[in-house]
């Protein structure tokens, strides 16, 4: 501590400057992350009976409804996969994404205390859920892949691909969940929103279905939601190649989630000087 | 010492909104209110209520200094803009004007046990609280046994903190933040949460960081003892403004001063016991030396007491009294004006009684008062207890305000239960 007198301050905070550095912060908060995290999982099954076991009960009971309405009421096409399988391909990444977006759109709202007592990079909030939607995708991860071993559906290089559709949904579920979370300081309006966009998404997303069932004038317009190319990846490269994808629709729904991300980081700090002094 | 914080005329502002109790808004509210303003546009004018809109400075043109290993004092009314002023320098807010220079890693406590989940055991919120504050993960494993130690929680760290005493819920959320490796240190009214003995363990905690490792400590308190015994500046915040701005003792001398409203105090609104046929204790007013309102005194310095009272009915033998009691209620002192030979026959009117105190015997720390009034010399008439309390200051032997060890002392037995100062001669010789 033998600085010379007028060595320079290592930070200056004026009006108009977004607040500090903000990449070296984030890394220097990096363990936040997984704090935030690590509490939002522990916290999650405390006091409940069956604890985890919800995390594999959840996605079972909605594939057997989702096939029994799908598959067996309305007969649609299994594209050459049994159609458990099929609905369960599309339900690991929409899961992930609809849970990491609602949470990570009131992680804000719901770290108030923390936002309005203590500095630390916000940005850190939304995206440790991720994190949580991650844990949970694991989960059933493993669920499918019993499921998968059953009809005989076994890992191929196809799965290599996997961890870019995630991506994918990562992206579209964070990009989104940043513009909500900002909004949501500010508007509590958005808390009546987002469970119906998630909602609505369930039924514009290709979940419970094969997207080949979209005529094909309306495929581009489809692919707008980004969702629909990471699914449809993650059926492709979880049945080995054997249902279809199509290039222009993965293109398209990347290009959308990569600027939901970009768009939705750019909303979220020029919101979050204020955030302290609305929340 | 080189200048770690600087400020420059340095200002925030909020938005106030007057119409809606919930601070949140929501879209309709604004798409209404865009309507509301056009109608009221056109229907105002006849001196209606201005809504909405109205700007607030919590804070304006705030500059000042803070050296390396400072520990400077932020005193002030509610409402002064103390707190924002730390949110500013932590980073949660951004200011409306002005700039902040800072050096060196900021820690904070602005309250007690922030991010502290109740569910979680206190050895999982040690390392959640930590990474919230900025600690890694190494760094808290390397401390752990140090703020396990300072919070005295051992026993007790692997259970849910929701079921910790508020006193160990405390302790641990102080522990934690002391034991950050910060350059400066801000600290806003934590400690009235926590007991007397935890109180002078933070503050010896925080002389130690300070003088030891060069930490700069900005504290805020209502508590003039606690600021007088931690720290070597003050400044005095009044609706935003700095008012006040040096050494600890002129500071806090400015502020009891300045809350002046305090020091004279409406008692038709307190409870009152007695009879009250024929009196009626109306106003309390507390005064210095130099007779100017004030409720902070300075150990050994006198004070001066002005008891306003309604005399209903004619009266005979009068005794007006005022009664000094601990924090705790128990009675230390008694004033009586019977005693000191004021006995006096009243007709119906309003009347003041003053009593002069030469010197404050107390220890430093608050006390509370009360007033009673008998007439025809038994009758307890009207009798009212807490009507405010006074804060003492200690002051060291010489009469100037104490920075010494000799202070600490003081406020170690007046802790400990013994409120009462009275001056003792020393001498001392060699035995056989």
């Amino acid at each position: 501590m033998t600085e010379s007198p007028n060595e320079p301050f290592d930070l200056v905070i004026e009006p108009r400057q977004s607040i500090g550095h903000f990449w070296r912060e984030l890394w220097n908060y990096r363990e936040l992350f997984y704090y935030l995290s690590w509490r939002d999982v522990l916290v999650r099954y405390k006091q409940t009976l069956v604890g985890v076991l919800w995390s594999v009960l959840r996605p079972l009971l909605t594939m057997l409804v989702f096939t029994f309405i799908f598959g067996r009421l309305a007969k649609l096409p299994a594209e050459g996969i049994p159609y458990p399988a099929l609905v369960f391909c599309g339900m690991l990444p929409w899961h992930f994404f609809s849970g990491t977006l609602s949470e990570s759109s009131n992680s804000l709202v719901g770290n108030a205390n923390l936002i309005s007592k203590i500095y630390f990079p916000r940005l850190i909030v939304p995206v440790s859920t991720l994190l949580v939607g991650l844990v949970d995708f694991l989960i059933s991860f493993v669920i499918l892949l019993g499921l998968l071993g059953w009809y005989g559906l076994w890992p191929d290089w196809h799965w290599l691909a996997l961890p870019f559709f995630l991506l994918l949904a990562a992206g579209a579920a964070l990009g989104a969940g940043l513009w909500f979370a900002a909004w949501n300081v500010k508007y509590r309006d958005f808390r009546y929103v987002i469970p119906f966009v998630v909602q609505f998404g369930l039924y514009v997303s290709p979940v419970g279905f094969s997207s080949t069932i979209m005529p094909a004038p309306w495929r581009l317009l489809y692919a707008l939601n980004p969702m629909v190319g990471a699914i449809d990846g993650f059926r492709w490269a979880l049945s080995g190649g054997r249902t279809a994808i199509d290039p222009q629709t993965l293109l398209i729904s990347t290009a959308v989630a990569l600027f939901l991300l970009v768009s939705g980081l750019a909303h979220f700090r020029r919101m979050e000087r204020e955030f302290a002094d609305v929340i | 010492m080189n200048t770690v914080i600087r400020l420059e005329s340095v200002g925030k502002k909020y938005r106030l909104r007057h119409q809606q109790a919930v601070h949140y808004q929501t879209l309709r509210e604004v798409i209404g209110r865009t309507w509301k303003g056009l109608g009221s546009r056109l229907v105002r004018r006849q001196g209606q209520k201005r809504m909405t809109r109205e700007d607030f400075w919590a804070l304006q043109d705030i500059s000042f200094e803070i050296r390396q290993g400072e520990r400077l004092g932020i005193i002030g009314r509610n409402g002064a803009g103390k707190s924002t002023l730390l949110k500013l320098l932590s980073r949660i807010t951004s200011p409306t004007a002005g700039r902040i220079l800072l050096k060196g890693r900021v820690g904070s406590l602005l309250e007690v046990g922030t991010g502290f989940h109740p569910e979680l055991t206190g050895r999982e919120n040690i390392f959640l609280n930590g990474a919230i504050l900025g600690m890694g993960r190494s760094e808290i494993r390397r401390k752990l046994d140090e703020i396990v130690a300072f919070a005295e929680v051992d026993r007790f760290l692997d259970m849910p903190v929701k079921r910790y005493s508020s006193g160990m819920y405390v302790r641990l959320a102080f522990a934690v933040a002391a034991h950050l490796d910060s350059d400066i240190l801000l600290i806003d009214e934590v400690l009235a949460v926590g007991d007397m003995g935890f109180q002078r363990k933070c503050i010896e905690k925080m002389e130690k960081i300070s003088s030891g490792e060069g930490t700069t400590i900005l504290f805020v308190s209502h508590n003039m003892s606690l600021i007088s015994s931690l720290c070597s500046r003050a400044i005095l915040l009044n609706a935003g403004r700095i008012e006040s701005a040096g050494d600890v003792a002129s500071t806090i001398r400015a502020y009891s001063v300045d809350i002046s409203t305090r020091s004279s105090i409406d008692m038709t609104q307190l409870p009152h016991y007695g009879t009250r046929e024929h009196i009626f204790t109306r106003r309390l007013s507390l005064f210095n030396a130099e007779k100017i309102p004030c409720s902070t005194f300075v150990m050994g310095m006198p004070m001066v007491a002005q008891i306003e009272f309604a005399c209903l009915k004619r009266i005979k033998d009068v005794e007006v009294g005022l009664k000094i009691s601990s924090i705790n209620h128990a009675a230390i002192h008694y004033f009586s004006s019977s005693w000191e030979g004021l006995k006096q026959d009243l007709e119906p009117g309003i009347y003041v009684y003053e009593v002069t105190i030469p010197e404050i015997l107390l220890f430093p720390g608050q006390y509370i008062l009360g007033t009673w009034i008998l007439r025809d010399g038994c009758w307890s008439d009207d009798h009212v207890q807490g009507i405010t309390a006074i804060e003492v200051l200690g002051r060291d032997i010489t009469g100037n305000f104490a920075r010494h060890k000799i202070k600490n002392t003081f406020e170690k037995y007046a802790h400990s239960g013994g409120e009462v100062y009275l001056p003792s001669r020393w001498r001392f010789w060699r035995g056989e």
